[in-house]
């Protein structure tokens, strides 16, 4: 019996202790970084909660702006999650975000979606990606591709592929296919502006984790699949890049929109209302100015000045 | 005329003994291919893990710089989150259990309630993930807090602990019930001065592994949308926070080669955790069980 409540007090202690320990934390974690950022930055240190979500393109981005800001303002609690461009949208449309990352423009129906809420936003392009094909690094009858034969392999016609299909001089052998999964952006942007909205072969493998792709393409002589710039830099040795009309996607061609139709900007839409709030605006101002250093910094490209410039006009305009 | 053919006998004896042997080779060899598994899956996580393991690992906030990237918001979110589901999960399914096992009549409505309990336990966790979100995150108006995340989580439990509770407490010996009604007792003084200390080990060895899963669930919190880039410990019950599991998927599945190697250093910080946990489990049922 006596064991019995022994045990009981001390797990109750445990917890309590438990509980206690995350708020001690917390204390200690705040006041430090107070401290040690108050030195630096004279702005006036705000408090607030600002949630996010949406695209896996744009989270390295948002993470380093995230990473950074904290540091200038520990109070200011910046949370956001990685659903994909779609997934993301769809808590923007819902209310429960107060912006919204998407590597591709709003659809028609998600704004009309948003207008029936109530809801209105801002858009601000924060970078360029550049969709890279990929293929083997065995692979040696593809170099370059054009757009109508890259539409020519993606498209679904009903049967099984072959690269012999797409041209003669290629070896017969079935094309397997990776793609990223419906709820991203490069997807939707792919099938968009590359398919025309025509149905994306049926056989390819899908997956939100590009990482996936680009194991699945490094294994396969006869793969191919395309993502953000980024999956493709860090992957550069294990894998072959396809120049598309003869560009290949790389730093400047991107910028300077030569890869085209493949090289496309980045997003953040926020919620107009979240912007009224000094926390958000401040963040989403932070946001702005180094959204293209940060972009550099984990491997997309920066967009031109003007359009910075531009953001932040449409951002002074809810400065209070 | 002899009433054993030694003949006979000698000649199965050694088909009798090879069975055996094949028997048990084929046994031993399904043990060390489970071992093995583990053995390969604990050698390439520490391998890949262990030099991204340090002070600073548990301190940080996740980064965009491998080295500087630490896993301090998901530790103690999962601690937080844990230091819900603790409580919630053990009132309700010890409580239930105690129900079913004392009070309820061994009727039709218990059976089909026994039944589906049975059931729940089986129920994939992203189901309870789509439940939280709609209820609790969306309906409760809880966000994506950790109480949401908790009351999740102690949903996906609650049948593996009622089980658990249930056969423990009808492990205790009718006897022991007897002797407290011989005495005057009534039901409730018997429950508590009597079923539950007797019934506590195996309640709680049950309960915690139960707690060990509900840290290394991911499906529910990626169907919650838990976010992954928070450079911030929880403040309250409230609070946004990310988990242990989300950190690692999130690392898992960044471009950078290094972070797969942190990917697996978060891993052998969340094995560490389990494997604490479980062990508490071991600790309590050697030490308390079997007392009668």
């Amino acid at each position: 019996m006596k064991k019995w409540k022994y045990l009981m007090v001390t797990s109750m202690a445990t917890s309590a202790l438990l509980l206690g320990a995350c708020g001690a934390d917390q204390k200690a974690g705040n006041s430090s970084s107070e401290t040690s950022t108050g030195a630096e930055s004279s702005d006036e240190q705000l408090q607030g909660k600002i949630a996010g979500d949406g695209s896996s393109t744009v989270s390295p981005i948002m993470e380093a702006i995230v990473e950074e800001y904290s540091a200038t303002q520990p109070n200011v609690q910046v949370a956001v999650g990685v659903s994909g461009t779609g997934g993301g949208f769809e808590k923007f449309i819902n209310g429960e975000t107060d912006f919204s990352n998407a590597s591709r423009p709003i659809k028609d129906e998600e704004a009309a979606k948003l207008k029936e809420k109530g809801v209105d936003y801002t858009e601000f392009e924060i970078a360029y990606d550049g969709i890279s094909i990929v293929v083997n690094k065995d692979n040696d009858w593809i170099e370059d591709l054009t757009v109508k034969q890259l539409e020519e392999i993606w498209v679904d016609n009903g049967k099984k592929k072959k690269w012999s299909d797409i041209n003669k001089d290629w070896p017969n052998e079935e094309i397997k296919f990776y793609s990223p999964g419906t709820d991203s952006g490069t997807y939707d942007y792919f099938v968009n502006d590359v398919l025309e909205e025509q149905q994306l072969d049926k056989s390819a493998t899908l997956s939100e984790d590009d990482n996936v792709l680009v194991t699945g393409v490094e294994a396969d002589k006869n793969a191919i699949g395309y993502f953000g710039f980024a999956y493709y830099e860090a992957n550069k040795d294990k894998l072959k890049i396809v120049k598309i009309d003869g560009v290949e996607p790389t730093h400047d061609t991107i910028q300077s929109g030569d890869y085209t139709p493949l090289s496309r900007p980045l997003f953040v839409y926020a919620n107009n209302k979240a912007l009224e709030d000094p926390a958000m605006y401040n963040f989403m101002e932070y946001a702005l100015n180094n959204a293209g250093e940060m972009a550099e910094s984990v491997g997309y490209v920066k967009s031109p000045d003007d359009v910075y410039a531009e953001d932040k006009k449409k951002l002074e305009e809810f400065k209070k | 005329m002899a009433y054993i053919n030694h003949e006979v006998v000698e000649r199965q004896m050694t088909k009798r003994r090879t069975k055996n042997t094949v028997f048990k080779n084929l046994f031993l060899g399904a043990t060390l291919l489970a071992l093995l598994a583990l053995v390969v899956l604990m050698y390439r996580m520490i391998t890949q893990g262990a030099g991204y393991l340090s002070l600073d690992f548990l301190q940080n906030f996740s980064s965009r710089f491998p080295e500087k990237a630490g896993i301090s918001a998901g530790l103690v979110g999962s601690l937080a989150m844990l230091a819900v589901v603790t409580p919630v999960s053990l009132f309700l399914g010890v409580g239930a259990a105690i129900y079913l096992e004392e009070y309820a009549k061994k009727n039709k409505v218990t059976t089909f309630i026994q039944m589906n309990i049975s059931n729940l336990a089986g129920v994939p966790s992203i189901v309870f993930g789509l439940l939280g979100l709609t209820i609790f995150v969306r309906m409760l108006g809880m966000g994506k807090s950790i109480l949401a995340a908790g009351l999740t989580m102690s949903l996906l439990i609650l049948p593996v602990i009622i089980v658990a509770a249930q056969e423990a407490v009808r492990s205790v010996p009718g006897s022991l019930r007897e002797a407290s009604y011989g005495m005057g007792a009534t039901k409730w003084q018997t429950i508590y001065k009597v079923v539950l200390p007797a019934a506590i080990p195996g309640i709680l060895t049950g309960s915690i592994l139960a707690l060990s899963r509900a840290i290394g669930e991911t499906a529910p919190l990626v169907v919650i949308g838990i976010p992954v880039i928070v450079q911030f410990l929880p403040d309250g019950i409230l609070s946004e926070f990310t988990a242990l599991p989300m950190l690692i998927f999130d690392w898992a599945k960044r471009p950078q080669e290094e972070f797969q190697y942190v990917a697996a250093a978060g891993i052998l910080v969340l094995m560490m955790l389990l494997i604490f946990m479980n062990s508490i489990a071991v600790f309590i049922r050697n030490k308390f069980q079997n007392r009668y």
